[in-house]
């Protein structure tokens, strides 16, 4: 089916490559250079990268040294971000969107909540999980990056692991999806 | 201060020969009364132009003069300086360009300290005090200082590198009569400092410290050293920990310290039980001399009330590192009604910034800094009613930096019909060469309003969508303008002719990626040698510009990318080549290579210019 050698294609070289920041953008070439920073961790790393927007026409890359912070403050202000016990601000993507969201993981209690909101703020349809069979069948699924860095779908682990584990959302397209759900 | 009651006769003097009757119009003072006049000269910028006089007003400047600054280090060699003024006891020496700190300049590019105070420990074994600004400072360095000035008390470092613990150590076992020890924005190396350690090493006995700064260091102290080390030092007034040290720390050490004036807490990151709050409070509410309050790092709007007793007699409060929200700024700064200085991170968004309008009538400047600079499509943090909100509430207002990442024209202009006497105007639209949201025209008539309503402005960044109009507007109207930043700015060569011809006080320009060439650069050949540097980063110019640069003005020093003196240029092949950065300055790139020849011009006038503090 075409399908199934359009996932088989897809899980080979995207839905499983570990990668930092959307899949199907290359690694950017302007990273914030840390060199100056002793303190430099994977954890920062993924702070600090931002990589081109998929669809955008006019790509913001990051540029080196702008917006013009000093390195002392930068460092200090990502060591925040990392810890801030206030609020779990997650960035949110889906494909095809021009630009991500943010949302505050903190306010949900549960697994339907959140999907609702993402439904709401994206105007897709996510449906129901399953732990057979995902999201199958629905037009999107809710996919996380966790903290090693892997992509999940969102639903299999416990919620309160889930939200400490959760750096940042995307929702995928049911069809790349799949791959995910059958493994 | 000392005034050598024969500067004359001294043999010493460079211009010996040329002594008592030399001048055409002999000074009226004997010397020595020349001498005593002069030493209360403060000013550097009046001692400069008292040295260009005549030969016994320079040689009685030089014999008075006792602190030094030199805003570029390259721009002159120690020799010189030694020569030239033999009773130095206090230092301020600045290094890299300030691009630098958004890492733009390379690694290796020098600054370092250490050939300095090797002239230093020659010539003035009584220096005093040493201020450093971007500049490379070695353990070894350090070691050197903290043993070959017994009389050394005052050590400041400012985002300075390449040191470690270890050199802190040696400053404090050696360094017997230290009053200041200050060390801000600074990347350290990481250095496994067990025993936190170097606290320690200040001696038992001693207790003469006033300023103690560690703030931006990363390693853990030894709490009990630093207890007992505020506790000896009574005169100590300023006194900023780094975020190692916890709340229930803070208390002990507010305790032994209730006469500070400046303050700099630790982290507040810690569960406290009610008892512990309780004594935080009353500890806070001793402090009675508190007019600077910084650090606060993690601080959240439970622990916000602690602060409250302390902060009556606050004059700058710098929270440029708590996360804070509206609300909770909003109620703090009720308490602060003294305030003349604030710094703060965006999250109070544009309703902390109307509270700032209406609770700090004497506010004279404002620092708002992006709590998360890189996420480009963030919808958060301050717009331009934030900014008019202070300026309406605001009329002492004359220092401002704002990150934000939307602004219009008319609002700028409103803001600086509010408050018209801006000597510092430094606005950061996030987004390189945006324009204004609502109209969608450049910002030109922005930073013109400012120009043009804003006689004193001396220092002016731009930033959003600009043309060459904007140019024209600063060449025209700001005429004390000494410093100026632009990025992602202008549309042509003219641009940068129109700031060049038109102003007359400029001292620093710094510019990247802009469309500037060969031909706005060549325009300022005459200017440079009255600035104290241009940096050009992601120009259009190219080493041909640079090489005649080089050629017409030899007193003038001019660098590529990676720090290659101009000498090299003409080994290019590649004559269109765009140079990545650029930077040029007045005087010479002293013992920058072994084997370099040192100029011995002394050109007094272009020293002066670089020896000018601002």
């Amino acid at each position: 089916m075409e399908r199934a050698s359009a996932y088989e294609n897809d899980l080979n070289l995207k839905a499983t490559e570990l990668r930092l920041g959307l899949p199907g953008t290359d690694e950017s070439s302007e990273k914030q250079s840390l060199r100056n920073n002793k303190r430099s961790s994977a954890e920062m790393d993924n702070s600090c990268e931002k990589n081109e927007q998929e669809s955008s026409p006019a790509p913001k890359a990051q540029v080196v040294g702008w917006p013009p912070v000093r390195s002392y403050r930068k460092n200090v202000l990502h060591q925040r971000n990392e810890s801030d016990l206030s609020g779990m601000f997650v960035k949110v993507s889906m494909d095809g969107a021009p630009y991500l969201r943010k949302i505050d993981l903190k306010v949900y209690k549960k697994y339907p909540d959140l999907l609702k909101a993402l439904e709401n703020m994206f105007k897709c349809s996510i449906g129901v999980y399953s732990e057979r069979e995902g999201y199958n069948g629905s037009e999107f699924a809710p996919t996380y990056e966790d903290k090693d860095g892997d992509w999940m779908l969102v639903g299999d682990v416990p919620w309160d692991m889930f939200i400490t584990s959760c750096k940042r959302l995307r929702i995928m397209k049911g069809s790349e999806a799949k791959g995910l759900a059958c493994l | 201060m000392q005034t050598d009651p024969n500067p004359n006769k001294s043999k010493d003097s460079p211009t010996n020969s040329d002594s008592t009757e030399s001048t055409q119009s002999p000074s009226p003072f004997p010397d020595d009364v020349l001498g005593q006049v002069l030493s209360f000269l403060n000013s550097d910028k009046d001692r400069s132009s008292v040295s260009l006089v005549c030969k016994d007003w320079y040689n009685a400047e030089r014999w008075t003069r006792t602190k030094l600054f030199i805003g570029n280090c390259y721009s002159v060699s120690p020799q010189i300086v030694a020569t030239r003024f033999p009773k130095i006891t206090s230092v301020t020496l600045k290094g890299k360009p300030r691009f630098s700190d958004f890492n733009l300049v390379p690694q290796n590019w020098g600054a370092d300290v250490h050939y300095w105070l090797v002239m230093f420990a020659k010539v003035y074994p009584f220096l005093e005090e040493l201020r450093l600004k971007r500049m490379k400072v070695s353990d070894e360095s350090l070691e050197l200082l903290a043993t070959a000035f017994p009389g050394f008390r005052a050590l400041s470092l400012m985002s300075c590198d390449g040191f470690s613990t270890d050199g802190l150590k040696a400053i404090a076992t050696h360094c017997r009569n230290l009053t200041e020890l200050d060390i801000q924005d600074t990347d350290m190396s990481d250095i496994d400092d067990f025993n936190g350690g170097w606290l320690s090493c200040f001696p038992e006995n001693f207790g003469s410290l006033e300023v103690l700064n560690f703030a931006s260091l990363d390693s853990e102290v030894n709490f009990d050293a630093l207890e007992r080390l505020v506790s000896r030092c009574k005169s100590l007034r300023v006194l900023k920990v780094n975020k190692s040290i916890m709340l229930d720390q803070l208390q002990r050490l507010l305790l032994q310290a209730p006469q500070l004036m400046e303050l700099g807490t630790g982290s507040f990151q810690q569960e406290l039980l009610p008892g512990q709050f309780g004594d935080l409070e009353s500890a806070f509410s001793n402090c009675k001399n508190l007019q600077t309050l910084s650090g606060l790092w993690e601080v959240t709007s439970i622990y916000l009330p602690v602060l409250y007793a302390a902060c009556a007699s606050l004059t700058f409060l710098n929270l440029s590192y708590a996360a804070l929200r509206s609300v909770e700024f909003g109620s703090l700064l009720a308490h602060c009604p003294n305030l003349r200085r604030l710094w703060v991170l965006d999250t109070v968004e544009d309703k902390g910034l109307e509270a700032v309008g209406s609770s700090c009538p004497l506010l004279e400047e404002l620092r708002v800094f992006p709590a998360d600079p890189y996420d480009q499509h963030l919808h958060s943090g301050v717009t331009e009613s934030g900014f008019v909100a202070v300026s309406r509430g605001c009329s002492k207002l004359h220092y401002v930096l704002y990150f934000c990442r939307q602004m219009t024209n008319a609002a700028v202009a409103t803001i600086v019909q509010y408050c018209p006497n801006f000597t510092h105007f430094r606005l950061c639209i996030m987004n390189p060469g945006r324009p204004d949201y609502l109209t969608n025209e450049p910002m030109d008539e922005a930073f013109g309003a400012v120009v043009k309503t804003c006689s004193k402005l001396q220092r002016l960044s731009v930033s959003g969508l600009l043309t060459d109009l904007t140019f024209e507007y600063i060449g025209k109207y700001a005429k004390n303008l000494e410093t100026l930043s632009v990025a992602f700015a202008g549309s042509s060569d003219w641009g940068m002719q129109c700031v060049l011809e038109g102003c007359p006080k400029l001292r620093k320009l710094e510019i990247r990626d802009c469309p500037f060439g060969n031909a706005a650069l060549l325009s300022g050949l005459e200017k440079y040698e009255t600035m104290r540097s241009l940096w050009m980063s992601s120009c259009n110019v190219t080493i041909t510009a640079c090489q005649q640069l080089a050629r017409e003005m030899p007193r003038l020093n001019v660098e590529g990318q990676d720090g290659m003196p101009h000498l090299l240029f003409s080994l290019f092949d590649r004559q269109d080549l765009l140079l990545p950065s650029l930077m040029l300055w007045s005087g010479t790139r002293a013992v920058k290579m072994a084997g370099e020849k040192q100029s011995e011009l002394d050109h007094s006038f272009l020293l002066n210019e670089n020896m000018r503090n601002d």
